[in-house]
């Protein structure tokens, strides 16, 4: 029986699709500060508060987030009370 | 991950291969004008129950059948049906696999029915002859590209083109291991042969575009175009003196099927 190339489902190598790729992107505007660069912030889409931290890239670029700013957070569909901040808007 | 069999593995598959060749070389000689593809289907599920293995393809992802028949435009995968008669002229695919003792068989081909136009003829036979180029590429050292290329290169010297959404496979205590061993592709490139590989080599060849569809039963393979298709297979393993082919006697000569 020929294989099919497509529909037979691969299982995941690791690296490869681990969460970044599966991640729920939400707007969100941020409520407070907290140590070690998170920040609780507060879901425009149903006023959830969850726990976020910054992105690496964000980090790195020195992008600073202050109370009050619109950002865009990624929510990991296995723990939704956790996100990362992946872009400040102006 | 390619799965190496030992030399007391091969024996096992090729008796699992010798019954898949058995029951398609009775199918063969069935078919006639008015035979159901039902008929066949029951044929090769009993025939296969009686010596003590089972048919591989049943119940393999919900495929209802134990032989795929796939007659004239339809490549491959095509569900056997009462309703369903072959009529003289027409050329039926037949392709049946067996599990035995844990370990699987695989072989297919295509076989006229009655007088069959000479266009028709000639598909079958540059079919058939690239399934045996590809497996005279089957020797340690040579690259999984090798065989792809051997089966591409005959096949559109001939103004046939081959099917890119259904491949063969490597094979063993599943009837889909790796590597998937696409009917076209450039040589020397891909995984090099090593002694103890067994791949189930099935070149699908159109007369026109080489495009497919699949019908809405999730199974039929048609050719997007409506023409013509033929399908040969052989599951065959690498071996220090070259080509074994599993789904044959050992002592048999001449074309592969």
């Amino acid at each position: 029986m020929a294989r099919s190339r497509r529909p037979e489902p691969e299982k995941k190598k690791p690296g490869e699709g681990s969460g970044k790729e599966d991640a729920i992107e939400v707007m969100a505007t941020v409520v407070e500060p907290l140590p070690n660069a998170m920040f609780r912030v507060e879901l425009e889409n149903n006023k959830h508060q969850v726990l976020a931290h910054i992105s690496g890239k964000m980090r790195k670029n020195f992008i600073r987030i202050l109370p009050g700013d619109r950002v865009a957070v990624e929510l990991s569909p296995y723990d939704l009370t956790r996100g990362r901040i992946t872009y400040r808007y102006k | 991950m390619v799965i190496c069999k030992s030399t007391a593995e091969l024996e096992k598959m090729h008796r699992a291969g010798l019954l898949v060749w058995e029951v398609l070389e009775k199918m063969r000689a069935m078919v006639k004008p008015g035979i159901s593809t039902k008929e066949l289907d029951q044929f090769a599920e009993q025939y296969t129950r009686q010596h003590k293995a089972k048919p591989a393809f049943k119940g393999y992802r919900g495929y209802p059948g134990s032989v795929c028949t796939s007659i004239n435009e339809e490549v491959v995968h095509g569900i056997p049906s009462a309703s369903r008669k072959v009529k003289e002229g027409d050329i039926l695919s037949m392709d049946f696999g067996v599990v035995m003792d844990g370990y699987y068989g695989d072989a297919a081909l295509t076989v006229p029915v009655g007088n069959i136009a000479p266009e028709r003829e000639k598909l079958l036979r540059v079919t058939r002859e690239s399934l045996e180029r590809a497996i005279e590429k089957v020797r340690a050292g040579n690259r999984l590209g090798d065989i792809s290329a051997a089966v591409q290169q005959w096949v559109e010297k001939n103004g046939y083109s081959v099917v890119r959404e259904f491949v063969g496979h490597g094979i063993g205590t599943k009837m889909h291991e790796d590597p998937q061993l696409p009917n076209y592709g450039p040589p020397g490139q891909g995984p090099r042969l090593q002694e103890g590989m067994v791949l189930a080599i099935e070149p699908m060849v159109n007369t026109g575009s080489p495009a497919v569809k699949v019908l809405d039963d999730d199974w039929t393979a048609v050719t997007a175009d409506g023409s013509d298709s033929a399908h040969f297979e052989h599951t065959v393993a690498v071996t220090a003196n070259g080509p074994w082919i599993l789904t044959r006697p050992r002592e048999a000569t001449g074309p592969v099927w």
